[in-house]
């Protein structure tokens, strides 16, 4: 076994990992901790796929910036434990043949496509940030400028929800 | 077996500089702590730690003894994991960050390459500003965890104001990253050494350059901003001790304590280190190339040292004082002859050399601000982030584009 797929593999449970515990806990706190740690290792898995400046980026926005966001918001409510409500009964008796049935299938289109992914930098596209950049302010300028105004009608619109009346 | 050591080169290398780096980097928050002490100790015309060891050199011991032995506490109705967590995350994040600063150029041992540094990463720079991101849950998850109201305000004015100004500091070094063309802080440093006019082809002033620009604005913005991520003064709010106790660190004590402190002082060397190597080209000296003469400056510098030493020893009364300080004078000046003796050697140091120099005129300045200034107020901190030193730091990025697009050869 190499080394990057030891790597891989101990990044892939601790996301796995991260994500049950993320559900598992009762406190809204270190529900957010596990988050953070499940976006901490998936940031792992995209610099083993050579993509580095989208690792760097999602720990910074992701694992940073969104997540502090998120304590903070849970931190200021002073949110205590979780309560158990009575779960649907749905969910109760469809839920897990459900989560077999998507967990074999997408299983089965892995297995069933028969050969491995090529590598990322094959490809040649995302491992530097000079074509990155390229991508970005070059061949996609007008859908990404686009992305960034609807963002900032979001941020707009959120001012004015926030806003006190006058 | 030859093979196999060229192989894992280097990562016992990595993990021999490591261990070195780690070593290097407690002993010199430990001493920083000296340094703040007497330092301020003399702007308020006191004279600091004076009776443990010479000039109260042994201080940072002592203090590092009462930590280790000191009760350790857990408060009740603390958040246990949180708890215990936070500390640990806080120290981590402060001492891995240091892990991608390049302290000098290549070099040689027993011929192989490597670099003056544990890890250069050709993005190292988003790395640092990963971990800057990820260190703000140290602080917050502190304050909530202890179950007390001061540290959950220190928490959450702390998580504020590093996400506040975190931005312009990000943005106050696109200025830098776009004169450079690279994200590697090894790449920044050896762009700034060109046309070898010594410190006016660093990019703070960025004279000769070709295309370059001035960095003046970018590297005020850059420098309030990270005194405001280290939580020094004038911006420690979450550790107002007049107002929170001692913000989000009032619940911990002893070695937990010391490890808040400790990152504290890490964060500061880091700042210091990642202005250096940005505005202040990182190891280069601040002479011409054609001033050979210049090399013997640190030789000077130990010369001086040593004889200051064996001068002070002259007064005083205890066997440590008249037998040791000349002992270690002497051995300063026994290195000096010995470096200006071996060209290599001093060739080596060079780069490091003008590196610790650098590094420690900012931690003078920091200590020396902490003397003078007094804190924010928590709306003019908010204010001063959001309505200015951003605004200000993201002109800098479009000045610095417009200009070099204006001298850019077409």
């Amino acid at each position: 076994m190499s080394a990057t797929l030891i790597v891989f593999f101990v990044l892939a449970a601790l996301a796995v990992l991260g994500a049950v515990n993320l559900i598992v806990q009762r406190h809204p706190i270190h529900s957010a901790l596990s988050l953070i740690v499940v976006m901490v290792a998936l940031a792992g898995l995209y610099l083993l796929l050579g993509a580095e400046f989208v690792a760097a980026v999602q720990i910074i926005v992701y694992g940073g910036a969104i997540m502090v966001l998120f304590t903070f918001v849970i931190m200021l409510l002073n949110a205590g434990e979780e309560e158990h409500t009575n779960f649907s009964k749905l969910a109760n008796i469809a839920g897990i043949p459900l989560a077999v049935a998507i967990a074999g299938f997408i299983a089965a289109t892995i297995v069933h496509s028969g050969q491995p992914l090529p590598p990322a930098a094959a490809q040649g596209s995302l491992t530097n940030t000079k074509t990155l950049s390229m991508m970005i302010f070059r061949d996609f300028v007008y859908p990404f400028e686009l992305t960034s105004f609807l963002i900032l009608v979001a941020i707009l619109g959120a001012i004015v929800l926030a806003q006190r009346e006058r | 077996m030859n093979e196999v050591l060229t192989q894992y080169a280097f990562l016992i290398a990595a993990i021999i500089k490591i261990v070195i780096l780690v070593f290097i980097v407690l002993t010199v928050d430990a001493y920083l702590t000296w340094l703040e002490r007497k330092v301020i100790a003399h702007i308020q015309a006191r004279w600091g730690p004076r009776r443990t060891g010479p000039f109260g050199l042994l201080q940072p011991l002592a203090d590092g003894l009462k930590f280790i032995l000191k009760e350790d506490p857990t408060p009740t109705g603390v958040d246990k994991t949180a708890y215990f967590l936070a500390p640990f995350l806080t120290l981590l994040l402060a001492v891995t960050s240091l892990a991608i600063i390049p302290f000098g150029p290549d070099f040689k041992v027993f011929g192989y390459t490597t670099n003056f540094g544990i890890a250069d990463v050709n993005i190292s720079i988003l790395v640092l500003f990963a971990i800057t991101a990820l260190s703000v849950y140290g602080v917050a998850l502190a304050g909530w965890a202890s179950n007390n109201k001061y540290s959950l305000l220190g928490g959450l004015r702390s998580s504020a104001q590093m996400i506040s100004y975190e931005l312009a500091m990000t943005l106050s070094v696109v200025g830098v990253l776009l004169i450079a063309g690279d994200f590697s802080l090894k790449g920044i440093v050896l762009q700034q050494e060109f046309p070898k006019l010594g410190l006016l082809s660093w990019n703070i002033f960025a004279i000769g350059h070709g295309y370059g620009f001035t960095q003046v604005i970018g590297f005020f913005c850059y420098f309030i901003a990270a005194i405001a991520e280290t939580n020094r003064i004038p911006f420690d709010l979450p550790e107002a001790e007049s107002e929170l106790v001692a913000g989000y660190h009032t619940e911990y004590a002893s070695m937990k304590f010391a490890m808040f402190f400790i990152a504290e002082y890490t964060a500061m060397l880091t700042v210091s280190c990642l202005a250096t190597v940005l505005f202040f080209g990182g190891w280069l000296s601040p002479f011409p190339g054609s001033w050979t003469f210049t090399q013997y400056l640190p030789t000077l510098l130990l010369f001086g040292l040593g004889a200051y030493a064996i001068y002070m020893s002259i007064g005083y009364e205890t066997m440590l004082g008249r037998l040791v300080m000349p002992g270690v004078g002497t051995a300063m000046i026994v290195i000096g002859v010995v470096l200006a003796l071996i060209p290599d050697l001093n060739h080596f140091v060079q780069g490091p050399f003008w590196f610790v120099a650098k590094v420690f005129a900012f931690l003078f300045f920091y200590i020396w601000m902490r003397g003078t200034l007094p804190r924010f107020r928590y709306d003019q901190l908010m204010t001063f982030g959001w309505k200015f030193l951003l605004p200000v730091s993201i002109a800098n990025v479009v000045l610095t584009s417009a200009v070099m697009l204006w001298r850019m050869p077409r």
